[in-house]
């Protein structure tokens, strides 16, 4: 028998083979992959690297000796990352649009979902990796001020306000990616992002210390107020409950509205 | 095996696609012919999973595409050449669609060499390729899983003649293997030269459909001579259809009959051929021209036929 014959017996069957579906596991590894083997995903994320190793230097020749703590090297790294981090997860949803890939990803993957929860899980690991290095860095800048200053280090960031900081940047990974779910495009979602990260805590405050009847809803309709009390590192009760809900209404619904519409669009 | 039973795709009151049904055979190569616009490419994505339909179905080996566990093993689909992601290099595009399939790593290889894209042109940026390049970046993706159906939308655009006849060769030798190949094209001479069953469709309609051969059975005989009426009336008088075409005649008599009928009226005949090359596209024209978008006139529309 030869190789010829042997496919043509192959493909002349016209039942599908006994196959096993594709497995998440390997979806997710497949998105990961996808999320950095670009040019544009290199530059990001080589700006995201050089973001992080300028800012330790940064805080050590501009504060003052005396002054340098943990928490500086935390938030002068976290800050900027806050902004640079979601666009990842961003333009792995948008990607699939703006640059057609779609076409070939649904292709192979039918079940929309099972991209996108494992886009989901990339972004969520994404997050959790970029904090972890984050905590490390500052900590190796906070060891070395010490020692070129000639003091013990100070360590003034506590368990539960590492879990804050990183529950801070979930929510802006979260942000983002609702957003390229709804829109489905690069520029619109990365123009929609900065939008949430930069304009609306200033309209917030703004709109708040100008109209008192705002002030007092904001913390029940603002994602960002929420966001920035975690940034503060002390949560009440009611803080908590404010961030639930309006993470109902800006990340909960509009995720759930943009999925629906985003399982049944035809992918051109 | 593809199947399309009764596929309608309406936006809004347009129907895109309307009342479609054809079967695509393995062993064969299927030619899915007509004008743009003619509703082609949204039957090809209904298939794919990629839009829902209206009504009717579309189903590859018997099952809804969605259902295949994992599709990329049993249909290599290529919708769009261009759509593929700029940044990446052709080699990386080839090894997530591996990964994604579960298939070995040599497989990338063997693929990128099926299609004739060197190591080199392999590592360049997707964004830096011709059309035609492509294009074979697309076919091999399609055929990386080892499909038994395959499925192209336009796959000539782009490729030059020697790419054309590569990607003739190719087709053949799939079907020929015993797969099953849907090839869309508005390229009337491509079509023609390589499908053995062609389904034309126009405006969402299926207008004509059945194995190429009998299609062309219908092909006319071009006569030229220097008195057409009197050739024509020699032809009519006999029995035959007789059509003018300029400064000849096209009648449904075989050539050899014409010449005889010319011969027997005393007319030099300065040409006598099957109009092959004419007979699918005038067909084509035809069977469009009432639902074409472009309202054909006269003049014949100049398409790939020179090509």
């Amino acid at each position: 028998m030869t190789t010829v014959a042997a496919t043509a017996t192959l493909r002349a069957v016209v039942v599908p083979r006994r196959t096993a579906p594709v497995p998440f596991r390997r979806l997710v590894g497949v998105e990961l992959r996808k999320m950095f083997d670009t040019r544009s995903s290199f530059w990001l994320l080589a700006s995201i690297g050089i973001v992080a190793l300028a800012a330790v230097p940064m805080v050590i020749a501009f504060q003052p000796t005396g002054d340098i703590t943990y928490a500086m090297f935390v938030n002068t790294i976290g800050y900027p990352w806050s902004l640079m981090i979601p666009m990842v997860g961003l333009l792995s949803v948008t990607g699939e649009w703006s640059q057609r890939g779609g076409l070939t990803t649904f292709a192979f993957v039918p079940r929309r979902g099972r991209v996108i929860g494992a886009k989901a899980a990339c972004a969520a690991g994404v997050v959790l990796a970029a904090m972890a290095l984050c905590f490390a860095l500052s900590a190796a800048g906070n060891v070395a001020a010490a020692a070129v200053a000639g003091i013990d280090p100070v360590w003034d960031v506590s368990a539960a306000e590492h879990l804050f900081l990183t529950l801070f940047q979930a929510i802006g990974m979260a942000a983002a990616f609702t957003l390229a779910v709804v829109l489905r495009s690069s520029p619109a979602a990365l123009v929609g992002y900065f939008v949430f990260a930069l304009v609306v805590p200033t309209l917030s405050s703004m709109l708040a210390g100008a109209q008192e009847w705002y002030g007092d809803v904001a913390p029940w309709v603002d994602l960002t107020h929420g966001q920035l009390s975690l940034f503060a590192g002390t949560m009440t009760g009611e803080q908590w409950a404010q961030l639930g809900t309006t993470a109902v209404l800006w990340l909960v619904v509009p995720l759930v509205l943009g999925m629906r519409r985003l399982l049944r669009v035809e992918i051109r | 095996m593809i199947t399309i039973t009764s596929l309608t795709k309406r936006y809004g009151r347009l129907a895109a696609v309307d009342d479609v049904s054809f079967t695509a055979s393995p062993g064969r190569v299927t030619g899915f012919l007509g004008p743009n616009g003619a509703g082609k490419s949204t039957t090809l994505r209904i298939l794919a999973g990629l839009a829902t339909a209206t009504s009717g179905s579309a189903t590859v080996l018997g099952h809804r595409y969605a259902d295949l566990p994992n599709p990329g093993l049993e249909i290599g689909v290529l919708l769009d050449a261009s759509a593929q992601h700029g940044g990446r290099t052709g080699r990386e595009t080839l090894v997530l669609a591996q990964r994604t399939m579960g298939l070995p790593a040599a497989r990338v290889d063997e693929s990128l060499e099926l299609v004739g894209l060197t190591r080199a042109e392999s590592r360049r940026r997707v964004r830096d390729y011709s059309l035609g390049m492509r294009q074979r970046l697309g076919i091999a993706t399609a055929l990386l899983g080892d499909p038994r159906v395959l499925v192209l939308d336009e796959p000539a655009n782009g490729l030059d003649p020697a790419g054309i006849r590569w990607m003739r060769d190719l087709l053949r030798g799939f079907a020929d293997d015993g797969g099953t190949v849907l090839l869309s094209s508005h390229l009337l001479a491509e079509v023609e030269m390589i499908a053995d069953d062609i389904v034309m469709i126009g405006s969402g309609r299926v207008v004509a459909q059945g194995p190429t051969t009998d299609l062309l059975a219908g092909a006319r005989t071009l006569v030229r001579a220097d008195d057409v009426v009197a050739l024509g009336a020699a032809l009519a008088g006999a029995g035959h259809h007789v059509t003018p075409s300029g400064d000849a005649v096209l009648t449904d008599a075989g050539p050899g009959t014409a010449g005889r009928l010319a011969f027997g009226a005393g007319l030099a005949v300065t040409e006598l051929r099957t109009a092959d090359g004419a007979g699918l596209e005038d067909m084509f024209l035809e069977l469009t021209a009432a639902t074409a978008r472009e309202a054909v006139g006269s003049a014949p529309i100049p398409t790939g036929a020179s090509a």
